[in-house]
């Protein structure tokens, strides 16, 4: 495969990007609004209860409306002038480190604002209804807030440090709304556990920004980007593994995947938000971002591909074991952003499919999920898929969005998915030699899984018999399933339509991929061995097979309200995460655990005695120290020293003996 | 004597004069503590106009002033402040008025009164300024073994159970580490008198003759101060003393201790190690960083493993002493930088979370993790405000310790990669020591003896979710409200900070001989 510089767009080294202009003087305010009104609403306390969930949706999308205004603007520019930057503050300036608070506004980052501000918007209006009955619907909101303007920090950022800022502010907001029924220890233990795992990749993106400092002397993006060819080879593979960590940990990859279906202990507009259509495509929005990087080392775009391609894989197959709602969406997610990050490790061939693969998603995965709180609202909180079943005709709208993003996901001719995964397995068979067919193919075959995992999800839940009509809550009542409110189905039409059509928008006339070029360089066609049709028709093929297959197991014979426990190994080892959280346990907490306790006995019982001995040594040391000095004063001195010591150290020994 | 420099005398005396009239009026609580606030007010308002004459980028130490003191050894009563001890000063100013607030109600044990406390505490403040402020040597080794009798008194006198043993143990440790560092003063004193003809202990002075002292001899010096910096700002193993002090001392006086009396040993290796004896601070740099690193992991995995809140915070510290010291000898001005805003960010971020493990100790009659649950649920308020204390304490962005330790970690990399990986484990420890402490007092159902019988209101009997805990007081909100605003301010705007710091911690570096692994172009 060829190095890549060649591939990058012919604007991207040329020159430092314009300032911000017009109404981008006040971008800022992106990030300020909804600062704002998190601030209000956690400062304000139970006074502002009564509007205060107005207040959250207001400022998110006054977000929104003030990001549109930047895009169409934006899109005046020629294609060179559509990077810019807006500076605001000298943010850590000691000597050479000058760290420069400002803002970037460039393609990637403005489709981000979109989304974010866009889904968010949609999301903390459903959020009024799914939340209507929580006494602290007020605090909610704050930390949607705060999330959301972590979020659009992380992405409009102009250097890596400021990077990092949105980057563990948007951790912190997974952490509060993943614990936001904490008097659930369940919830309480996985938001830890998704901080805990978040800052292993943390502390890979850190080193990965001290490398770029001790190389180059500054972390802005504009300087490491055009001086990216100052780095040795093995610091850039460093850097492509480390940032790589960082991706993995924040966007649930392979080995640090496990907090993310933990996660879903948190109500479910954050599941949809945070942990499917945003926060968790941070990944790949860092490699993509990072992509000069990426384009000077095969060995390292190569590492991102496996851990890409693994993760899909892998999610998939767990994806079809469990029979937690949200679980199996959990699940999906991990998958399908593997398919990200396998995109983005195509490098020139891939980083702007990634993107619009991460935009679609965005639009079907939280319609998925705020689908899967309609029907959770419905039922009294059951998460169950063995204990629903039959619901389409009790909440057709629900159905139909679902039903809608459904298809999407699976890749349905015509519908989004179809367009932006489709685009991935083409691509990753064009990579040269053994990869295309290893990458392709995982892509290819983790799509037949796909298929079959979420038609399994869709008939168990919305078809088959109405399991539920025999069963009662924990509590003993019965169920009623209803349709949501209108302020909970509006914003599922809306992203059933995104759903349905955002594909084809993004990629008729490569409308998406063209936009990006100034941030990503142009997409570079790949040539496999198989024709694009061929794959096209395989990938078809493979769909309607796992779905077939789903409909003999499930569909075809009546599901079982208990799980059947006498299965096999493979299902079995899907059921335990595939191993990962055992692995986890022994390795690192359990071990953890055991040194912390060996280190509070010895701390306690050991290192007294031990610096009682020392003191003993260094009076044996200050005689030696007078035989190397001489003079009157100086080993009148010395043996003062030696004299205290022998006195302290005595004391020492009765005292504490 | 320029105005400036009355300033800066005024700032130790006025403490001082403070800590004579509460004594006298120590009869009346309210009388005692109105007074004792009422002079740190002062006190703070001096510390913000010595602040504002202070000239960064200007002379070397500023606000100097010199009187002879015992001439025929040439011992001075000479003081001044440079960047980095006027930052300590400051930090001194901010926590005492917030301790004092703290300690408003504070009920020494019997036979004592909160007026006595509060007097020996301005004392220290007093003392603790002098330290910082002298650029004499004797005179410093002399100010840091007298700081150490009202420390002694305030943890032996109004301690805990085990405050006389941990009194002494301080006391002993502390004591013998300055003696070591006396015989070294003693040494650079002879070598000075042999050189130049006549002895001085003047800072600046021994600065310029010690520079070209024969390695073995800065050596053996260097280490006598390093034995007595060593234990001050414990690096392990030198650290035992530590968490006895820190958790038997009454939390506003363990807020002190740990805030700002530590540093003293941070600040010694800066303004006396570093200068003093630049060719032994190289040579014995990795060294002393092995040291560091190891505190870093050792004192973070020991956090983990603490039951007592207030024990593990002393755990906390070493980790973060280990942070500091590992900045101070990476030899890079982003790194030293890092470690002097760290001395000044940690005395804000641990206070505040000591205090309030104090609030929560206050409603919940024990300080064992276990003995709590559910708290966020009981005091939203209090949980709120103990994870933003929490939440700097792990060093997020956004925050005033994120600064300081990115700064200590990036610095400290071009030179010494393997110690600052290592040592940036300590940000997952931290992460979990924090949490998991936040996890078990404030998530989870709501359960704790204690919690009940401290307020044992009606339905309080078996079901503590309805105990009447009350949340934080106006007075308890008026004591953290200040360091909430520095957490949030200095983590979003450090740059005051950093601009008064960073030409101090040039001229460090061009006294300890070494000069930056990274330019503004890139690596070397």
């Amino acid at each position: 495969m060829t190095s890549g510089i060649a591939a990058q767009g012919p604007y991207f080294l040329a020159a430092s990007p314009l300032p911000a202009e017009g109404i981008a003087q006040h971008a800022w305010l992106l990030i300020a609004l909804p600062a704002f009104g998190a601030a209000v609403l956690l400062l304000g306390g139970r006074r502002t209860n009564a509007w205060g969930h107005l207040l959250g949706c207001a400022t998110v999308l006054a977000a929104f409306g003030y990001g549109l205004a930047l895009f169409l603007s934006a899109g005046a520019f020629g294609e060179a002038a559509r990077v810019r930057e807006l500076s605001l503050f000298s943010w850590i300036p000691v000597n050479a480190l000058q760290v420069d608070f400002g803002l970037r506004l460039d393609p990637l980052s403005l489709v981000f604002v979109l989304l974010v501000t866009g889904v968010g918007a949609l999301i903390h209006i459903y959020s009024i209804g799914y939340m209507a009955h929580d006494p602290n619907r007020r605090k909610f909101f704050a930390y949607l807030n705060l999330f959301v303007a972590a979020m659009l920090l992380l992405v409009l950022g102009n250097s890596f440090v400021s990077l990092y800022f949105g980057w563990e502010g948007v951790g912190l907001a997974s952490y509060l709304l993943i614990a936001f029924w904490h008097h659930r220890p369940a919830a309480a233990t996985a938001a830890k556990k998704a901080f805990l795992m978040n800052r292993v990749g943390d502390v890979g993106l850190a080193l990965a920004i001290f490398i770029m400092f001790a190389q180059l002397g500054t972390t802005q993006y504009t300087e490491v980007f055009a001086r990216a060819g100052e780095f040795s080879s093995a610091q850039l593979v460093a850097l492509t593994l480390l940032i790589l960590l960082g991706a993995a940990g924040k966007s649930g990859q392979f080995p640090l995947q496990a907090w993310l279906p933990d996660a879903m202990e948190g109500p479910t507009p954050v599941s949809a938000l945070i942990h499917a259509a945003t926060m968790v495509t941070a990944g790949v929005y860092l490699i993509a971002r990072a992509n000069p990087i990426y384009n000077l080392t095969a060995d390292g775009r190569l590492a991102v591909m496996a851990i890409g391609a693994i993760t899909l894989l892998l999610g998939a197959i767990i994806g079809c074991a469990y029979d937690d709602f949200k679980k199996v969406l959990a699940y999906s997610t991990v998958s399908q952003i593997g398919y990200m990050i396998l995109a983005v490790g195509l490098g020139p061939f891939g980083y702007a499919l990634g993107i619009m693969h991460l935009l679609t998603h965005g639009f079907f995965k939280a319609g998925l999920f705020l689908g899967a709180g309609s029907v959770m609202h419905g039922m009294n909180d059951e998460g169950n898929i063995r204990r629903l079943g039959g619901l389409w005709r009790y909440m057709p709208i629900t159905f139909a969005t679902w039903g809608l993003a459904y298809l999407a996901l699976i890749g349905f001719p015509g519908l989004s998915g179809f367009f932006s995964k489709d685009a991935i397995i083409e691509a990753a068979f064009g990579q040269a030699g053994w990869r295309g067919w290893v990458f392709g193919g995982a892509a290819l075959l983790g799509a037949g899984i796909t298929a079959f995992y979420m038609t399994r999800l869709m008939l168990m839940v919305f078809f088959g018999k109405e399991r539920w009509r025999e069963l009662r809550t924990e509590d003993g009542r019965e169920y009623h399933p209803h349709e949501s409110p209108l302020v909970m189905t509006v914003p599922m039409i809306l992203l059933a339509l995104g759903s349905v059509g955002a594909g084809f928008f993004f990629a008729q006339g490569h409308r998406l991929t063209g936009y990006l070029a100034p941030s990503l360089g142009g997409l570079q066609e790949a040539h496999g061995p198989l024709p694009a049709l061929a794959i096209t028709g395989l990938t078809i093929t493979l769909v309607a097979l796992g779905a077939l297959v789903a409909w003999l197991v499930v569909g075809r014979r009546p599901v079982p309200v208990e799980r059947p426990e006498r299965v096999s190994l493979p299902v079995r080892a899907a059921r335990a995460d595939l191993y990962a959280n055992a692995v986890n346990e022994t390795l690192v907490a359990r071990t953890g655990t055991w040194l912390a306790r060996a280190l509070v006995f010895l701390d306690n019982r050991g290192v007294d005695g031990l610096v009682n001995g020392i003191a003993a040594l260094l009076g044996g040391s200050s005689s030696r120290l007078r035989r190397l000095q001489t003079g009157f004063v100086r080993s009148y001195a010395l043996s003062m020293l030696g004299g205290s010591v022998l006195v302290i150290a005595a004391l020492m020994v009765v005292r504490f003996a | 004597m320029t105005t400036s420099a009355v300033l800066l005398l005024a700032l130790m005396a006025v403490p001082v004069v403070g800590a004579v009239i509460v004594a006298l009026v120590r009869g009346s609580d309210v009388a005692a503590r109105g007074t004792a606030l009422g002079f740190s007010f002062i006190e703070l308002a001096l510390a913000a106009a010595v602040w504002a004459s202070y000239q960064p980028g200007g002379a070397r130490l500023q606000m100097v002033s010199s009187a002879d003191w015992i001439a025929p050894v040439g011992v001075h009563l000479s003081f001044g402040v440079d960047g980095i001890a006027l930052v300590m000063v400051a930090v001194i100013a901010l926590l005492v008025p917030i301790v004092i607030g703290f300690s408003w109600n504070f009920q020494p044990p019997t036979g004592r009164s909160l007026g006595s406390f509060l007097s020996l505490l301005l004392l220290q403040q007093g003392l603790m300024v002098g330290v910082f402020a002298a650029t004499d040597v004797f005179l410093f080794y002399v100010l840091f073994e007298i700081m150490l009798i009202p420390m002694y008194f305030l943890i032996g006198g109004y301690g805990g159970q085990r405050r006389q043993y941990a009194a002494v143990k301080f006391f002993l440790y502390s004591f013998l580490g300055g003696l070591l560092m006396l015989a070294s003063a003693i040494g650079a004193y002879v070598y000075a008198a042999d050189k130049t003809g006549s002895g001085t202990f003047d800072w600046q002075t021994l600065v310029g003759v010690m520079r070209d002292a024969p390695l073995s001899l800065q050596i053996w010096l260097f280490l006598g101060f390093f034995a007595a910096f060593a234990i001050k700002a414990p690096l392990v193993p030198f650290h035992t003393w530590l968490p006895d002090a820190a958790s038997e001392a009454p939390i506003g006086v363990a807020v002190i201790l740990v805030g700002v009396l530590d540093k003293v040993g941070t600040f010694g290796f800066l303004r006396y190690n570093l200068a003093l004896f630049p060719a032994a601070s190289q040579e014995l740099a990795p060294w002393v960083l092995a040291l560091a690193v190891a505190g870093v992991l050792y004192g973070a995995l020991l956090a983990v493993g603490q039951r007592d809140m207030q024990r593990m915070i002393a755990y906390v510290s070493i980790s973060h002493f280990g942070f500091i010291a590992l900045g101070i000898f990476a030899f890079s001005s982003q790194a030293q930088a890092g470690a002097v805003t760290y001395m000044v960010n940690h005395s804000i971020a641990t206070g505040m979370l000591l205090l309030l493990i104090g609030m929560v100790a206050a409603r919940g009659g024990s300080r064992l993790i276990s003995d709590y649950g559910g708290m966020a649920r009981v005091t939203p308020v209090l949980g709120g405000l103990f994870l933003v204390a929490g939440l700097t304490t792990l060093s997020l962005p956004g925050t005033n310790s994120f600064i300081s330790e990115f700064l200590v970690l990036l610095g400290s990399f071009p030179r010494e990669p393997v110690f600052t990986v290592v040592a940036a484990l300590g940000m997952v420890l931290a992460a979990l020591y924090v949490l998991w402490l936040y996890q078990r007092v404030f998530h989870g159902p709501v359960r704790g003896t204690a919690l009940v019988e401290a307020a044992p209101g009606p339905g309080a009997v078996g079901d503590p979710a309805r105990a009447e805990v009350p949340d934080l007081s106006k007075r308890e909100l008026v004591v953290l409200a200040p360091l909430v605003v520095a957490v949030l301010g200095l983590g979003v705007y450090p740059k005051p900070l950093l601009d008064v710091v960073t030409p101090s911690v040039g001229a460090t570096m061009t006294e300890a001989g070494v000069t930056d692994p990274v330019t503004a172009q890139g690596g070397k």
